[in-house]
């Protein structure tokens, strides 16, 4: 009569199984695309044989789609773990303030440190955390905790990007970054350099809280709850945002604030696989990774040879749904 | 083995209120139901013997060890908790919810043969094997409830602390839950359950507290407790004795009470 456990569980291996696979075949498409088509499967022998092309995507393709999956899987991942910890399908590291409270840390550094680029994602780091200091002390125990903080987080997000617009208006930015590029997101500095700075910071943030699943399933149940279980709660909450603010800040100093994944695509693996972290977290980085490239694909193509902001294209899909989910209140409908 | 659980003239204060002040009791295996109006301190005396809050005065000992000493993990393998509000963030199944009473147990390896046992045999003795598929938003309030019994007993403790278990449940899922406890204590663990119906807990427990004001007024028998002048002391309304078949009710009498 019921169903048997393990067909759901065959369901999320499979699930992760394909999200394993859309991956390289996100990078591939996004690689081969653009104003010079390369196709992909022509792409090993374009690269052995030096051909016309190869120096396109070594130099600028490459670093590009695997900048955008590894900002992509790490929006994604944050905005499921703070999801978790916040207790709220609603948290979106993009909303609640904490993408423009990086990229404020980042352009604060710029300012005094124009030449000094290796600093920007600590910068960024230390500006999420400032904001998610600040939230969590705003917010406090009230009613409602989830609006308040959304309230709060927008409003702080405001006033952080007129911070930046003033910032950038009085410094300037060495780098020729536009507040759009901090607002809306893009990955039009993609290269190997910033992969470099990036990568180290994302992927231990990503690693470490792909560990902290079964804590976060835990705190499903609520604080106390979480504790009664064995977890020590406070360590738990000071690590894992800890590390979100780690990738945020590694992500948004790179590529800008790209909206929503972080809300979107842990919403969709929720529908579609169940709500246990040891699912929704590895496949929420894989997803967010090939959305984000495909979304970077789009973005330089549609309107090619002019390129949209990435952010834009994320907002226009995440936003409805953003307001969907909180005009149902969240889960319980 | 006479240390169980221990509480030594445990106090705990917030907001410049005292919410329980001296109260020392030992408990052993069996069933402990806790009685008293609302807000005399039974919630808190629960957290505070589950090691949840720290007391301001006073100490809780677990088999001998002040409670403050154990790591969460450890506790989590010592007691399981029920506390009166519960909710879920998540979309779980009522499966899932059940799975992570075996947190502890796991220590980050995924579910064995046992932890899946465990779990089916939690579900079938709280009668929610049925439900183990659904989403647990979509169950009511009494499924609920079995669910998180069952998450409970998945966690597989000597000593289980509930509060207000009965809450939310019809007559008969009343008695499956209390007579649940009362097999579970005659099994040998120790159930300490706050509850509200006087007639129901002395026909199940072995031992009652009462606590009125933050204060533990009597700690015993269910037969030598049922004294109406101790439930006016304890409720502040007086109480009539009733005798049926050898065994003794109490019911309350106020100013609204219509007469025969």
């Amino acid at each position: 009569m019921t169903p048997d456990p393990r067909q759901f569980q065959r369901r999320r291996q499979g699930l992760l199984l394909a999200l394993a696979l859309l991956l390289p075949a996100s990078l591939l498409l996004g690689a081969a695309s653009g104003a010079y088509y390369i196709p992909p499967l022509e792409i090993p022998r374009v690269l052995q044989q030096g051909l016309e092309g190869a120096s396109v995507l070594l130099n600028l393709r490459f670093p590009r789609v695997l900048l955008a999956a590894l900002v992509g899987g790490t929006l994604a991942l944050s905005g499921a773990v703070l999801q978790g910890l916040l207790r709220t399908p609603l948290a979106e590291p993009g909303l609640v303030g904490l993408g423009l409270g990086a990229a404020f840390g980042a352009v604060l550094w710029l300012a005094f440190f124009p030449l000094a680029a290796w600093g920007l994602p600590l910068a960024a780091a230390l500006g999420v955390l400032g904001v998610l200091g600040l939230l969590l002390r705003l917010v406090g125990e009230g009613e409602q905790p989830g609006v308040r903080l959304l309230l709060m987080g927008l409003l702080l997000g405001s006033v952080l990007s007129a911070l930046i617009g003033f910032l950038q208006f009085r410094v300037g930015d060495p780098q020729g970054r536009s507040l759009t590029f901090w607002t809306l997101g893009s990955l039009g500095g993609a290269s190997w350099e910033l992969l470099a700075l990036t990568a180290p910071l994302a992927l231990l943030s990503g690693v470490l809280l792909l560990g902290q699943s079964r804590a976060l399933n835990a705190l499903t149940l609520g604080e106390e709850e979480a504790f009664h279980l064995g977890i020590s709660v406070g360590a738990l909450r000071w690590r894992a945002l800890l590390l979100v603010a780690l990738g945020v800040g590694a992500a948004v100093g790179a590529a800008g604030n790209i909206a929503f994944v972080g809300l979107l695509v842990p919403w969709l693996l929720r529908a579609l696989g169940g709500a246990d972290h040891r699912f929704v977290l590895p496949a929420a980085w894989l997803l967010g990774a090939s959305l984000t490239v495909l979304a970077d694909l789009a973005a330089r193509t549609l309107f090619a040879p002019a390129e949209l902001p990435v952010g834009l294209l994320t907002t226009l899909v995440g936003g409805p749904l953003f307001l969907y989910l909180f005009a149902r209140g969240g889960w319980r409908g | 083995m006479a240390n169980w659980l221990l509480a030594q003239n445990l106090g705990f204060r917030r907001g410049g209120r005292w919410l329980l002040q001296g109260v020392s009791l030992a408990l052993e295996p069996g069933f402990w139901v806790l009685l008293g109006p609302n807000g005399a301190g039974k919630s808190t005396l629960l957290r505070l013997l589950s090691g949840e809050w720290q007391p301001s005065e006073g100490a809780v000992r677990l088999w001998g060890r002040p409670i403050g000493e154990y790591r969460p993990g450890e506790l989590a393998l010592q007691r399981a908790f029920l506390p009166q509000q519960r909710s879920l963030a998540f979309p779980y199944t009522a499966r899932e919810v059940v799975a992570l009473g075996r947190l502890p147990h796991q220590k980050g390896r995924p579910e064995n043969a046992r932890d899946l046992e465990r779990i089916e045999a939690a579900l079938r003795e709280t009668r929610a094997l049925a439900l183990a598929e659904r989403p647990y938003f979509s169950l009511s309030g009494g499924e609920r409830v079995r669910v998180d019994l069952a998450r409970i007993l998945a966690q597989e403790t000597p000593i289980l602390l509930l509060d207000e278990p009965t809450n939310h449940l019809d007559p008969r899922q009343q008695l499956e839950v209390l007579s649940l406890l009362a097999r579970r204590a005659r099994q040998g663990h120790l159930v300490l359950a706050a509850l509200h119906d006087l007639n129901q807990a002395a026909l199940f427990a072995d031992g009652l507290l009462f606590l009125r004001e933050g204060r533990l007024l009597a700690q015993g028998a269910p037969q030598e407790l049922l004294q109406p002048a101790l439930l006016e002391a304890v409720y502040g309304v007086p109480f009539e004795l009733l005798e049926h078949r050898g065994r003794r009710l109490v019911l309350p009498v106020g100013e609204g009470t219509p007469t025969a």
